[in-house]
């Protein structure tokens, strides 16, 4: 193979410059679309363990539809037909007036599909807490929000911190499928500074290289987490 | 104080509940008894409305507990209970535990709550405990906890779900003590156990189930020297022969 290795064109200007814009965008976007992943997550796992049958409903209805369509597809279907189905002026809004509208729908878009996989893992660790400890908040004249408050919760998130840093390294990497619908984040710079370059080893090196370095740090981080919110006494799983 | 009237219950076509009728008067102790899925359990946890039932009436200080225009949380945080697994809430030191309804519920101010917690910890004879977890303690130790726990709410009756049942040998009495002291300061107590000398001891009545139906309910003296039913004699000879 005849190629010529050049390592130090990452370094060049404009590259590393980009680069360095692409992480900020993939790290912006997978922030902003954790946010959503988590609240609304947390929303809908409380429904779905609810006492009632509506909300439980609900909850069910969103995570079968959000959870069964490729997430690719779902991107496709927010940012082309969703507009589409609007009435004229807020469908014109959407595609072009709406602030950095590629952005805003993947961060839409990636939000509400891990969404329902957040609630399915909040659900979960409702359901390790255990009917025991639901009465045993319900026989001392708590209130079923009250109990999710201050019984079910605190403990649910605890067991359930690692499958959670799960997603969210998970919408970090799916950050990527916005190039797909024009963010120029991380992944679609590494392609840029191949198409100028030719460097494309180079580039796709630092590219893994970063994401690697991110995820690595939030599982140190959030190992520490762990530590700080553990239980006294109760013996960790791993 | 605890009327149950003909309370009957299904899980789909199995009846765990067959027209049981007794009732628990101020002041009272009452033991339920029998063997295993006989109902006990579930229909103890039917009269704070843990569980719901099919037919019949269960009314607890006036309010009938499934009449829908009843506030189940107001009658709950009345009546005290106590399980056989304890179920502390585990993030929280023992006095906090003791605290939480206190705070929530009765709307007490911290230092109030407080106060009524460190005596309730003397009580049970866990003070010095007062800032562990529950992961922290032994089982009886935790249980005496869940005891404080429901005590803080000034009940006006305890339930108890076979409360010594998930005890080692040793912890039991220190439990059974407490419960003891209870009983005898007048509490109105109804209490799921398999503990025959904690019934003869305190128990005004004794109440025995078998298949989801009430067999016998008859005053302690009564049912342990002379049980009207052949089932409850067989149950007898069982389990005071050790």
């Amino acid at each position: 193979m005849n190629y010529n290795w050049n390592w130090g064109i990452l370094f060049r200007d404009p590259y590393l410059g980009w680069l360095v814009d692409g992480l900020f965008w993939t790290i912006s976007l997978s922030l902003c679309a954790w946010v959503i992943a988590f609240s609304l997550g947390s929303l809908l796992g409380i429904m779905r363990t609810s006492s009632s049958r509506v909300l439980r409903l609900l909850g069910t209805v969103y995570v079968e539809l959000f959870r069964n369509v490729p997430l690719l597809v779902q991107l496709f279907l927010w940012y082309f037909v969703f507009p589409e189905l609007l009435p004229d002026d807020a469908g014109r809004w959407v595609k072009r007036e709406m602030p950095m509208p590629a952005l805003s729908t993947a961060i839409l878009a990636i939000g509400l599909y891990t969404a329902s996989r957040v609630c399915e893992q909040v659900r979960s660790g409702i359901e390790a807490v255990g009917v025991g400890q639901q009465n045993a908040g319900k026989a001392i004249g708590m209130t079923e929000p009250q109990v999710y408050k201050h019984v079910l919760l605190p403990n649910a998130f605890r067991i359930i911190i690692p499958p959670l840093t799960s997603e969210f390294l998970t919408i970090f990497k799916n950050s990527s499928l916005a190039l797909t619908i024009g963010v120029v984040e991380l992944t679609a710079m590494t392609r840029q500074i191949e198409e100028y370059t030719f460097q494309g080893f180079e580039a796709f090196t630092a590219a893994t290289v970063i994401y690697s370095v991110v995820t690595f740090t939030v599982m140190f981080l959030m190992r520490i987490v762990e530590r700080r919110v553990r239980v006294p006494g109760m013996i960790p799983v791993s | 104080m605890i009327s149950i009237q003909k309370a009957s219950k299904w899980y789909g076509d199995f009846q765990v509940l067959n027209e049981c009728s007794t009732s628990v008067s101020t002041g009272e102790v009452v033991v339920v008894c029998g063997p295993s899925g006989s109902g006990k359990s579930t229909l103890i946890k039917c009269v704070n409305g843990l569980e719901s039932i099919d037919q019949g009436e269960i009314i607890v200080d006036g309010d009938i507990v499934d009449a829908k225009k009843t506030n189940l949380n107001t009658l709950r945080s009345k009546i005290g209970m106590v399980f056989q697994s304890f179920e502390l809430f585990p993030h929280m030191s023992a006095i906090d535990n003791v605290i939480l309804g206190q705070v929530k519920v009765l709307k007490r101010t911290e230092e109030e709550a407080q106060i009524r917690a460190i005596e309730l910890m003397n009580q049970v004879g866990l003070f010095e405990h007062s800032s562990k977890f529950p992961a922290q303690l032994s089982g009886g130790q935790q249980q005496r906890v869940a005891i404080a726990r429901a005590l803080a709410m000034d009940p006006i009756a305890l339930l108890f779900d076979e409360p010594t049942s998930a005890l080692d040998p040793e912890m039991i009495n220190d439990v059974l003590d407490v419960m003891v002291d209870l009983a005898q300061e007048g509490m109105t107590m109804m209490v799921v156990t398999h503990e025959m000398g904690f019934a003869q001891k305190v128990a005004h009545r004794v109440v025995f189930m078998d298949e989801g139906r009430i067999v016998e309910d008859a005053p302690t003296d009564q049912f342990f020297n002379a049980p009207g039913s052949d089932r409850a004699r067989l149950f007898l000879s069982k389990i005071l022969t050790h």
